[in-house]
This record gives structure tokens, sequence and C-alpha cells, in this order.
């Protein structure tokens, strides 16, 4: 009897998307139980990350069909830490939906197609094997499909054709990739991959595999000259829905990348140079075009792209403190990423608009709120001790030790063009005065709201806000486990024992 | 029997491509339709391509033996065709409703989203 703890998350993810989904009419109730069913999933990963801690790698065969013969999910280190993120954000999103989204999109399944992302997600991180890691991101493209176009409104559908014409192609890409990576090696499983790869005699196709797969997985992690259908469509959405897109979808991304190229393909300099210069590339390109925008959500979007690249840039460097890095980043992006859109959220609500130039005076208002929005908001610049300080330490140790002095100018100028960025968000936004205000009608307005319905739009915040203090302040935990993660990753002997002699 | 396949799929592929790149949305989907079936092709063409040989065990074997067809790229394609067809249907959906919306088919007049708001 072989231990099935890992697989939890997905039955908990499963179930409550399949009993959501027959009380199809009744919004008020799924209200509820998506938030019950979140709670309950936060536990489950709560229990699972402990255990993959406590017990090493755990790995489960699914039909018990032998390691690489059938498929396998591997609850490694990495792999329950984002589980354990993904419950998270997961769960402050659902608050935040259950008031934020009018009852007219809600009414087409929302929290149902909500919990099935939330089930590719975790499918993804936690699979072992290479089809089926596709099969998963299938799960996550076809729900954020619907999320992103639920409700139908004029740009909504724009941003999702785009979105949805350039994901789908990635796909492809990725499925080509794999067909290669089948006739070359002739299995799927990654620990068995892993071996037969380096034996394959044809180098050739091998690199040209090695960089099929890191377009597929580039566009769906927006890396520099694929980046496009981001900023064209994360804004269109409700907050919730990007807060989600956010925080996890080019996440698992840079996650697939991580994975692909620890595992299966070994970086070699021209990928280390390719990775490196993307990386670059796309810190430079992010940064630059958050500059010349004045929507907040638009701003945000770019700057994820901004962010993507450190940890792109961190993956090719490949060294321990690198990866350490790069981990660490992930954890904390996440958490903040998510954070942020929630944050464009209520300032649309307060405002009724996200453009920077027409807001202001929100600190003069709403003094107390301002300041809970300005601990995600120095988190992302980096400012010591908060969380998103102490990755880019380990990136630019990394990178000052192995002599990439254009990675760490990029790292000093994403840094820098994110503080800019949000200093000047902070003064238009916050500190200045409110240029003249035109009341929409229709609108429900933040102050207009009950208490507790006031409370549901900040719960989730002060959630995410905790977390990343947590992250900040508890950040010797957290980069204890980014060592040991980064130490799995480098030496991947542990992964492919752990999968082949159960 | 290979080379044909490695030509349709070549045909596919670049057919797909061209279309995705087209400026129509009814094209795009017809673009993603021809890639979807390319790229089924080139998994079945990348499995080896076995005739008459099903791999079967006779009763008198253990183990399979000598050459036979690998059932596992079939089942990767079946799977890939479910699930591209579940997306492709979508597509055509979603791109009837946003040429109700807005108005178009052209891609180049889909630039509202790129504008500050």
């Amino acid at each position: 009897m072989t231990n099935h703890v890992i697989i939890l998350p997905l039955i908990v993810n499963l179930l409550f998307s399949i009993i959501l989904m027959f009380f199809w009419r009744n919004i008020n109730f799924q209200k509820l139980f998506s938030v019950i069913g979140n709670a309950i999933g936060l536990g489950v990963a709560i229990y699972v990350f402990t255990h993959v801690y406590q017990n090493g790698t755990q790995v489960v065969e699914a039909g018990n069909w032998e390691a690489p013969f059938g498929i396998v999910f591997v609850g490694d280190m990495l792999a329950a830490t984002l589980v354990l993120l993904t419950a998270i954000s997961g769960l402050a999103v659902s608050i935040f939906s259950s008031i934020s989204v009018i009852n007219a999109r809600l009414r087409f399944g929302y929290f149902s197609v909500f919990q099935f992302l939330l089930l590719g997600l975790n499918g993804a991180f936690l699979t072992g094997d290479i089809f089926n890691l596709y099969v998963w991101f299938e799960i996550i493209i076809i729900s954020s499909f619907v999320l992103i176009s639920i409700g139908g409104e004029k740009n909504q559908l724009e941003g999702a054709v785009k979105y949805f014409a350039l994901n789908f192609f990635a796909s492809m890409i990725f499925l080509t990739a794999l067909g290669v990576l089948y006739g070359l090696a002739g299995t799927l499983n990654m620990a068995d991959l892993a071996g037969k790869v380096q034996s394959i005699e044809n180098r050739t196709l091998v690199d040209v595999c090695a960089v099929l797969f890191l377009v597929g997985f580039g566009i769906k992690s927006a890396i520099f000259p694929l980046y496009f259908w981001l900023p064209a469509s994360y804004h269109t959405p409700p907050s919730a829905v990007s807060a989600i897109f956010a925080g996890l979808l080019t996440k698992v991304g840079v996650y697939a990348l991580i994975r692909v190229f620890s595992m299966i393909f070994e970086i070699d300099v021209f990928l280390q140079n390719l990775l490196i210069g993307l990386g670059i590339l796309t810190i430079f390109s992010g940064g630059i075009g958050a500059l010349t925008h004045t929507n907040i959500r638009k701003v945000f979007s770019y700057l994820i792209i901004c962010h993507i690249g450190f940890m792109i840039g961190g993956l090719g460097l490949f060294t321990k403190v690198a990866l350490t890095g790069v981990v660490f980043y992930l954890i904390h992006d996440i958490i903040v990423k998510t954070n942020l859109f929630l944050i464009a959220g209520v300032i649309y609500r307060i405002k009724a608009t996200t453009n920077m130039n027409k807001i202001g005076g929100l600190y003069a208002n709403y003094p107390k709120l301002s300041l809970l929005m300005a601990i995600p908001l120095f988190s992302l610049v980096g400012v010591p001790p908060l969380s998103g300080f102490w990755p880019k330490l380990s990136l630019i140790l990394a990178s000052f030790s192995e002599a990439q002095y254009w990675y760490f100018g990029a790292l000093i100028f994403g840094s820098f063009i994110t503080l800019f960025i949000i200093a000047r968000l902070w003064s238009k936004a916050f500190w200045k005065d409110q240029p003249e205000f035109k009341r929409e009608r229709k609108f429900i307005y933040f102050y207009e709201l009950r208490p507790f319905q006031k409370l549901q739009f900040i719960m989730p915040i002060m959630l995410l806000t905790f977390v990343s203090l947590y992250i900040g302040f508890g950040a010797n935990h957290i980069q204890e486990l980014s060592v040991r993660i980064a130490e799995e990753i480098t030496n991947k002997d542990l992964y492919i024992k752990a999968v082949l002699n159960p | 029997m290979e080379l044909l396949l490695a030509i349709i799929t070549g045909l596919l592929y670049a057919a797909g491509i061209y279309m995705i790149m087209r400026r129509s949305i009814v094209k795009l989907i017809l673009g993603i339709v021809l890639l979807g079936n390319g790229v089924n092709l080139l998994i079945f063409l990348l499995g080896r391509i076995t005739k008459g040989e099903p791999p079967i065990i006779s009763d008198s074997d253990k183990i399979l033996e000598g050459i036979f067809a690998d059932p596992i790229p079939q089942a990767l394609i079946l799977t890939a065709i479910v699930i591209s067809f579940g997306l492709q249907s979508f597509a055509i959906i979603l791109v009837k409703r946003a040429y109700k919306v807005l108005k178009t088919d052209d891609l180049d007049q889909l630039n509202t989203t790129d504008e500050d708001s």
C-alpha cells in the first residue's frame, strides 16, 4: 500500500468543481462552497507540504503501473511548495471573487471552472510524466479561456482572441516537441528521460527539441519576443481572474522550464547564453513597457513580464545560489503578483477606473487601506526586509560570481525601474489630489458597500500581505527551503532514484 | 510511406502557420485545425510506422519479441485529438461571439486593448 497523500489536492479540487457544477443556478451556495472548498484545499496543501518536507520526495503510481511505463505523480519539495502557494492564492482569490465578480458572470459556472483551473495547476506541478504535463496544461488553458471570456464584454472578447491564439499555438509547439522527444528517447517519464536523453547520439535533434520546449513554455511564461499576448489580455477580465492568472499561469510556464531544463536537457553554453540573453531582454522590455502605460492593471501586466526575466536569467546561470534565488523569487512572486491585481481591483471599486491620471487622494481618503496596500507594493520593489529583497540578493550574488555582468546590470535596472514605477503609482494614485471626479451612475462604489462586503474585499489582501510579510521577515525559513529545493534541482539523481526504485 | 507522411506533415505545418498569420480570424481557426492535425501526424510518424505487427503477445510467449507497432503514440494522438477538438469548438464559439460584438474579422482592427483607458 503506497502512500497517496500527494494526490489529495487534486482530489479536493476535482470533487469541489463537480459539487459546484450541481448547483449551477444557486450563486450564494456556490460562493460559500467555493470558499469552503479552497479552505479545505489549503488545509490539504499544508498537510502535503509538511508530509513531503518531513519524508522527502513522494511518488504515486497511477493504476499501480510501474514507473517508466505508467503515469507517475511526484511530489518533491518544489512541487509541494508550489501546490501550497497555489492553495493560498486560490483561497484569497475565491474570497475576492465572491464579492468583486458580478452575479451575471458567476451564473455561468465561474467557481466550478475556477476549481478546474486550480486542479490543472496542481496537476501540472505534481506530475512526473511529460505527456501528462501537456494534458494538465490543456486543462489550465481551457479553464483560463473560459474565465477570460466569461461575461463577453467587447475588450474582453478581443483580449480572449489574442490570449487564445497564442496559447493554443504554444500548446501545439509543446506537443511537437513532445512528439520529437518521444521519437528520440521512446519514453515519456521525466525521470526515465533524464537518463535516456543523455545517451542519444543525434545531439542536433536534441538541441532542436530543447529549443522547441523553450519556445512552447516561453510563450506560456511570457518571455522576450513571445510576451505580446499578456499585456493585451490580462487587464480585460475582472480583477479576480487577472489575479489568479498573474500569480500562477505564467509561473507554471517558469516551473515547466525549470523542470525540463534541469531534468531532461543539460544547460550547455548555448542554452545558458540563450536563457540569460532572453532573461535580460525580458527584463528590459517588461520594464520599459510598464513605463509607457498609465492603466494600473496594464502597468502590473508589464511588471509580470519584467520579473519573469529575473527567473529565466537565474535559471540560465544554473548554479546552486542562482537557483536558490530563482525558487525564492518564484515563491515571493506568486503571492505578490496575485495581491497586486487584487489591489487593482479594490482601487477600481473605489474610483471606477484604473487609469492613474484620473485617480488620486487614496491616501487621504483611506489611510489604513493605503498602508495595507503599501506593503505588497514595496515587497515587489524589494525594500529590505520585505520579501522581494532576499531572492534578488541571491541572484545578484550568483550573477557576480559567474561574471555575468550584463545580467547583473539588468537585475539592477529591473529593480530600479520597478522602484520608479511603484513610486510613480504611489505619488499619482495615493498622494496626488483627486482630479475632477465624475460620479458614474449604476456603479456601486466601495464606500457604499456594507461592512461585511468591505471585509470580503480586504480580507484576501490581508491574507496575502501577511504571507508576504512572513516571507520577508521569516526569510531564513524560506531561504532554507529554497536551498533545499535548489539542491534537489541540481542533483537530479535524487528524483530519478525516487521515481524508478520506489 | 514515411516520406509521404513527412511531406504531408510539413505541408500541414506550413499551411497551418500561414493561416494563423493571416489577418482574418476565420483563417486563424482553420490554421489551428490544420496545425493540430499536423502535430498528430508528426507524433504518429515519430512513433515509427510498423505494418501488420500488432503488439499482441501470443499464447506461447511471455514477452513481445521482434519488431512490433508501438501503441503509445496512438494513445497520445487520441488524447491530443480529443483535447484539440474541445479547444477548436471553443475557438469557433469564441470567434463567432467576437465577430458579433466587435463587428470585424480583421485582426488588425483588434487593437482597442492595446490603448490606455
